[in-house]
């Protein structure tokens, strides 16, 4: 894929682009309706997307979300060329500007097909439709006796052709049709099928540029020495040996630190490792793993505010044939992506540029003009490539931070995180903690759940409650008659942020885990309890029952392999999973998921399989690997040597199964992220009768 | 120092500190980008290159012990994706955000010279050096199978 770094300017409805040719501009509803209000012109709803046909008869389409290999390129423009009916071959693809044209640009909650799938095939309707007008007027007849195909227009009285090539300018003269007819799904060509990546040549051959590959004339390079404690103050620096240090240009005191400024990534690391400096550590400087448990469960024993309440909780409590409690752990995570984080920035008098892998787009222009003090309209955002998200480039304190540092010089400069730096100074996934109590009837089925969550803040909060931090617990799939969710809202001092599939990357696991308490306490099969409670959620069922059939559930495995199942109904997707556990020695091995998921009507089947087997790797490595710990008010964790990953040996074979299914579409990249901790949990105990409460998991030997 | 070598089959001159990483050397020296930086310590392999036909990673390699060496990158090892590992990773669609993946091709393209025929095990081995956070694992444990199929075919399908 050719990945060219644009500025264009706003285009309006339709205009020809100064290659000449056919551009096509749409609304999306909602969020950029939102968007529009806010810009006080509700009137003028901004453009989001284009079609660009050459007179080379390329395609170029423009991609308003981020490629962080959830394959956004490949299926947005899948969505446009189902109903351009140009050839697979012809399209390009570029990277959309910060511009109002479209909208708020931010790629997050698996949101990219679901906010697309209307709007980006409407877009390729209407140019499809401007084509075949253009054709019929050129052959002097009525439009009716042509029809798209294939990158060009057929005169079925004649049998004659134009390609859209020849077409473009003639049709980018031509009124935009009101409302364009989409396709029915039976005659779908793209849709439904699993072309080949567009990415995916240059990302074998090493010229795919990311964020981190990104080089100008007269750029230097920089790193920044930030507090080792959160929160914490620079009281001193001394920076004479680092300047010493070859290629060291200059010492730069910035907002979030000491920034290191050099000819070179090496030189200014070398720079930074010969500074010397002191910190006021500030109020967070003996917070620690076991202080901050120490408040989680101080916070447990007192009523939070009230998430969810069905029936009557208490009484049904009290009344149970049976009750089970337990408390449910799990640790803060850093995300990791493979590239570390980084940014370019240029600012001048007059204009700022950033060239960056972000997941948010329009928030990295605001920052960059509050950081540069150029106005947004003066800023430039470039996209790259990300190497990888997971919700840490949906923040873009990296972004202010590199142009802060760019305004203090003339020329381009690039930031580059270490390792070190992207794990400690990371924003993290919570830890929380969760007491859960269930009770049962005599005949043993789950009739009352109680839980209270204490849990940073992701950052919401509405009564008293952040809705972020209970999802997973509540909403959940399952019908209980009685039911009561509490929050109690922990501020322990450590950033805290989105990380693939949020609330629920947590939660998923406390609920799925207690569900399967409830069953063994009950004497039921875990397959039974959840089939009982999912009655009123027919897709879930659906889901669930599509995994356990494609797993076996029930028969005979090998000596010492287990079976464990969870669900979750998140991003729009219902998601079972079925995991093949043994435990060796203490040490786990996950020999085989298998995975159905219901998310609506699928647009790229080989997308959706490894968008699952993306999300249950992530998980995986969260479960089974570490978590983020927290000593004299410092990370303890620092690469992948103790922030360790599932690496090759490990990756267990997944089979993943769609549920057919003609619903609009829901998301994906975080569908199987949070129900693979669960259901390796829930084999462990099935293989061994030990109950992991707590994550990562760690067995004894 | 000046270090001379040979970068991707020609004659390459630096001059650069003797202990700065050979890593930093083609990203930023040099300007081959292919080469990604992941951790600078050895423990992802997204850095890794050929070093007279050895899988290394250029993390830990300082410049002065390239002096003299045969270098080969990701934009050496074909000059048109016709490499057996390229052409099985484009036949496998195996990237997802790609970035760990010149590193995982380096390892896999090495493996590959030395063990025509390797086994999962073989694999497993020569791989677990270079981490892949979208988890494409799989999908490069069945390309290296294929391009060793390709590569025992004289390149042909």
């Amino acid at each position: 894929m050719s990945v060219v770094i644009v500025n264009r300017r706003q285009f309006l409805t339709t205009s020809a682009a100064a290659a000449g040719g056919l551009l096509v501009g749409f609304t999306l509803p909602g969020r950029t309706a939102v968007a529009a209000i806010a810009q006080g012109s509700a009137s003028s709803l901004p453009l989001n997307a284009f079609v660009h046909i050459g007179t080379d008869d390329l395609v170029t389409l423009i991609i308003h979300k981020s490629e962080m290999g959830q394959g956004t390129v490949t299926s947005l423009s899948m969505l446009i060329a189902e109903e351009l009916e140009c050839r697979w071959e012809s399209i390009r693809n570029e990277f959309a500007p910060v511009e109002p044209a479209y909208g708020v640009i931010g790629v997050y909650g698996s949101n990219s097909i679901r906010t697309s799938w209307q709007p980006l095939r409407l877009a390729g309707a209407t140019a499809r439709e401007m084509l075949v007008s253009a054709a019929a007027e050129r052959w002097g007849v009525d439009r009716s006796l042509c029809h798209a195909e294939n990158g060009t227009v057929v005169n079925r009285s004649s049998g004659a052709r134009l390609t859209y090539g020849a077409l473009a300018e003639a049709a980018a003269k031509l009124p935009v049709p009101a409302t364009p007819a989409l396709k029915s799904p039976s005659a779908f060509k793209l849709i439904g099928s699993s072309p080949k990546r567009l990415d995916t040549p240059a990302k074998v051959d090493g010229s795919a540029t990311f964020g981190i590959d990104v080089r100008l004339p007269g750029m230097l390079y920089a790193v920044v020495a930030r507090s080792p404690v959160f929160g914490g103050k620079l009281s001193s620096v001394d920076a004479t040996k680092a300047k010493a240090i070859p290629g060291v240009k200059q010492v730069l005191q910035v907002s979030t630190g000491v920034a290191v400024i050099a000819e070179n990534t090496w030189s200014a690391m070398e720079g930074r490792r010969a500074l010397t400096l002191t910190w006021d550590e500030g109020p967070n400087a003996s917070a620690s793993s076991a202080g901050i448990r120490e408040l989680f469960v101080k916070l447990a024993a007192q009523p939070g505010a009230e998430a969810a309440r069905v029936g009557d909780p208490a009484a049904a409590l009290a009344s149970a044939a049976k009750r089970v409690d337990a408390v449910y752990e799990a640790p803060y995570l850093a995300h990791a992506p493979m590239e570390p984080l980084n940014c370019v920035a240029h600012v001048t008098a007059s204009s700022c540029e950033v060239w960056v892998s972000t997941q948010a787009q329009t928030s990295a222009r605001d920052i960059a003009a509050r950081a540069s003090g150029v106005p947004p309209v003066n800023v430039k955002v470039h996209t790259l490539f990300l190497g990888g998200g997971f919700g840490r480039r949906a923040q873009v304190d990296y972004i202010g931070e590199a142009v802060e540092i760019a305004k203090a010089l003339n020329v381009p400069v690039k930031v580059t995180w270490s390792r070190e730096d992207d794990i400690r100074h990371d924003l993290y996934r919570p830890a929380s903690y969760v007491q859960f109590s269930g009770g049962l009837d005599v005949e043993g089925w789950p009739v009352a759940i109680t839980a209270r969550v204490v849990c940073p803040s992701f950052g919401f909060s509405r009564g008293g409650v952040d809705g972020t931090a209970v999802e997973g617990i509540t909403p959940n799939p399952y019908q209980l008659p009685n039911f009561l969710v509490e929050y109690q809202r922990a501020d322990a001092g450590i950033p805290t942020t989105y990380w693939r599939s949020v609330g629920y990357s947590q939660n998923t696991f406390f609920l799925e885990a207690f569900i399967d308490e409830l069953a063994a306490a009950g004497g039921k099969d875990p397959l039974e309890v959840r089939r009982r409670l999912l009655a009123g959620s027919p897709r879930m069922l659906a889901a669930l029952n599509l995994a356990a059939s494609k797993a076996g559930w029930g028969s005979a495995l090998p000596a010492g392999r287990a079976r464990g199942l969870s669900v979750v109904n998140n991003i729009g997707s219902f998601t079972a999973q079925v995991a093949e556990v043994s435990v060796d020695a203490g040490v786990v091995h996950v020999h085989r998921v298998v995975c159905a998921v219901d998310c609506g009507a699928v647009v790229n089947p080989a997308g959706v399989e490894s968008q699952i087997i993306s999300g249950i790797g992530t998980g995986l490595s969260a479960a089974l690997k570490d978590g983020i710990t927290i000593d004299a008010g410092r990370v303890v964790q620092g690469n992948f040597n103790n922030y360790r990953v599932m690496k090759m040996p490990e990756a267990p074979v997944i089979d993943v199964h769609t549920v057919p299914s003609q619903s609009a579409p829901g998301g994906i990249g975080e569908a199987s992220t949070p129900g693979i901790a669960p259901a390796v949990a829930n084999a462990i105990f099935a293989a061994t009768r030990k109950r992991v409460r707590v994550l990562p998991i760690r067995l004894d030997a | 120092m000046a270090i001379d070598f040979t970068l991707n089959g020609k004659r390459q001159s630096v001059d650069v500190p003797a202990n700065m990483p050979l890593l930093w050397v083609l990203r930023d020296t040099i300007g081959l980008t292919g080469t990604k930086f992941g951790c600078g310590i050895g423990q992802c392999g997204a850095c890794t290159v050929h070093i007279d036909g050895q899988a290394t990673k250029s993390c830990q390699t300082n410049a002065s012990a390239a002096a003299g060496k045969r270098i080969t990158t990701i934009e050496g090892l074909s000059s048109d994706r016709t490499h057996p590992v390229q052409r099985a990773w484009i036949e496998i669609d195996v990237p997802q955000c790609g970035y760990c993946q010149s590193g995982q091709i380096m390892a896999a393209a090495a493996l590959i010279a030395q063990t025509p025929k390797p086994t999962d095990a073989d694999i497993d081995t020569a791989m677990q050096g270079n981490i892949c956070r979208c988890s494409t694992y799989r999908a490069m444990r069945a390309a290296i199978h294929r391009a060793a199929e390709l590569t025992a075919n004289g390149g042909r399908s």
